[in-house]
């Protein structure tokens, strides 16, 4: 890189007064990283290990609310399994849906620009607003989707009022907000130099096989990513949960998800150390299941950048 | 896609019957995606027609059978209703939700773009790792830190104020860092080092080169705030205790929590939460776009 001669004239004294100025515009940063990161993450560490309720002090009680959660408190067990099943779905199933979408639209053809725009707009709809709406259209008795499977011959199915089918509304509600990850999964296709597709197809590569071998490595990276976002955002779901359930996790506690029971805990108990705890353990399965997804992708994620060093 | 499958053709025996196929699959496909676009474009739009037809219907057809798809007789009155129900102000929701969601928009704009200019053009000892350490932050669960802030805002008196959800983002949002810090990296240094030669000070640069190049990473960044501000809940929920302050998402469940069966409200104060949105959306369409390929929006 060519050294312009402003930085050759840089001296001792420009450089101390840049630094300076460096530090003053990042500022506000180190006030809020102090404040309202380290001086929480801290604390939350802290009060995991004490009984506390706002009112009196805490008081240093070890390890006995994480010895509470895993041996006395059954919602602890309900929510996680709740999540568990949430993620499980919603994930595969968004990111399946996501790219088939993307795929879709990956084309030249006239009118595209319509399609986006619909799949984009869901995700402009408030949580809060966007489950009510559900709510409605599952209604078990007269709502629109039990009216249209009535109509092609299937049984009305309980939806939000039933624990076996609760979540999976739940989840069905999380796809229709697809659209956001769809269109990186756009992005990421029209990064794709047609060049190579073309090479495959005249070596006689069919559709399928360029799909596999050509389209969907180079598409891993972005894959990557929504599958990382993916499984954060599915852990922390809770307004959808709250507005659906309620704090109790109606029906009979199968949307009593992790989150819900720690704002329980925390602001309707205010046992502040016990949801202290239940956040520590969130907080550790969010790093873990990151970390594990970001080693295994040396495995099934290709970069373009690093093909020959791999070898 | 590119059907190469006429060069094809050419290495198998059966030309013309390879050609045939091939000549349907090129009419075919093409009108297959076009299908199946048309049904994901209908099962996306439908909720939003669900709720525009129940927000103007009488609260008594809204589940009637058979199903009817108009409302009729159209009520307009609906959405006066619930502009002024009595305890759910929604029109006062509204303004709450714009103050909320435009002083929010506006910190996170000026510091995000003063801390990633900082980050990305400026040399200063510690900066790799202190950037480094802002991006794992975006890792930590919101609850993690939401639980020691309410401690500390009740003791400074602030719970039932808007403080604990404004002040915060005058400091720096990470991600919003992360994103403009990239932005500014792709401004030319020549431009700044020739202002910097003619004795133009670092804020001078900053305020007036190089704001002005990334005005249209700015508006992305303004306009992906103020939706997420819009959307925002739990902190609402945490910290705001008396109904007029509620922004529009708090007041619907606190509405929905009140009066289960008044579903045509229900319905029109939600569309009065989504339209702004979707207004916005309209107007920048293009800048929203670009930002959510750069981003990814996530609900909740």
């Amino acid at each position: 890189m060519a050294v312009t001669r402003a930085q050759q004239a840089r001296r001792g004294g420009t450089r101390r007064r840049e630094a300076r100025s460096g530090l003053l515009f990042v500022l506000p940063w180190l006030l809020s990283l102090l404040l309202f990161t380290t001086y929480p993450v801290l604390t939350t560490l802290y009060l995991s290990l004490t009984d506390y309720n706002i009112i009196q002090p805490p008081r240093w009680i070890g390890l006995q609310n994480y010895r509470t959660m895993f041996t006395a408190d059954p919602a602890f067990w309900t929510s996680v399994g709740n999540s568990a099943y949430y993620a499980l779905l919603a994930v595969p199933l968004g990111l399946a849906g996501a790219l088939g979408l993307a795929l879709l639209l990956n084309t030249r053809a006239q009118g595209m620009g319509v399609y986006r725009t619909i799949i984009a707009l869901p995700v402009l709809v408030p949580p809060v607003a966007s489950t009510i709406i559900f709510i409605a259209m599952f209604d078990p008795d007269n709502g629109l989707i039990n009216a249209l499977l009535q109509q092609v011959g299937l049984p009305a199915v309980g939806w939000l009022t039933d624990p076996t089918w609760s979540k999976p509304a739940l989840i069905l509600l999380s796809l229709w907000g697809l659209g956001a990850s769809a269109l990186i999964f756009l992005a990421g296709l029209q990064e794709i130099p047609p060049a190579l597709l073309d090479a495959a197809a005249i070596d006689g590569a069919g559709p399928w096989q360029r799909f596999w071998h050509v389209t969907l490595p180079l598409l891993t990276p972005v894959i990557l990513f929504n599958l990382v976002m993916g499984v954060i955002s599915s852990f922390h779901i809770f307004t959808q949960a709250l507005v659906v359930g309620g704090t109790t996790g109606k029906p009979l506690e199968s949307t009593l998800m992790f989150m819900v029971h720690i704002y329980r805990t925390a602001f309707r108990y205010f046992a502040m150390g016990q949801a202290a705890a239940l956040a520590v353990v969130l907080f550790l399965a969010v790093l873990v299941v990151t970390l594990v997804i970001f080693r295994s992708a040396h495995i099934w994620v290709y970069y373009e950048g690093s093909r020959g060093s791999n070898q | 896609m590119t059907h190469r499958d006429g060069t094809q053709s050419h290495h198998r025996g059966a030309k013309t019957g390879v050609r045939r196929a091939a000549r349907s699959r090129r009419y075919l496909a093409p009108m297959i995606r076009h299908v199946l676009l048309v049904a994901v474009a209908i099962a996306f739009l439908v909720p939003f027609y669900w709720m525009a037809i129940s927000a103007l219907k009488d609260n008594s057809q809204i589940f009637a059978r058979p199903m009817q798809w108009w409302p009729n007789p159209v009520r307009w009155d609906n959405v006066l209703r619930a502009l002024h129900y009595p305890g759910f102000p929604f029109l006062r929701f509204l303004w709450n939700s714009i103050f909320y969601a435009g002083c929010v928009s506006l910190g996170t704009v000026l510091s995000c773009a003063a801390v990633g200019y900082g980050f990305a053009r400026l040399h200063f000892p510690g900066r790799d790792l202190l950037f480094a350490i802002t991006v794992s932050t975006m890792l930590i669960p919101g609850i993690v830190i939401f639980i020691p802030t309410f401690v500390l805002f009740k003791y400074l008196g602030l719970l039932g104020t808007y403080a604990p959800l404004i002040v915060p983002a005058f400091l720096g949002n990470a991600f919003f860092i992360f994103l403009l810090r990239q932005f500014f990296l792709g401004v030319p240094q020549e431009l700044s080092d020739a202002a910097r030669v003619d004795g133009a000070g670092e804020w001078r640069i900053f305020w007036q080169i190089m704001l002005p190049l990334v005005r249209p990473a700015l508006t992305v960044a303004a306009i992906l705030s103020f939706i997420w501000t819009w959307h925002e809940f739990f902190g609402p929920l945490i910290y705001l205790s008396d109904r007029s302050q509620y922004p529009l998402s708090l007041g619907l469940f606190a509405f929905r929590a009140q009066h289960t069966t008044e579903w045509n409200l229900l319905m029109a104060a939600s569309t009065l939460a989504t339209l702004p949105l979707v207004i916005i959306f309209f107007c920048m369409q293009r800048s929203f776009l670009e930002g959510m390929t750069l981003t990814g929006i996530k609900g909740s």
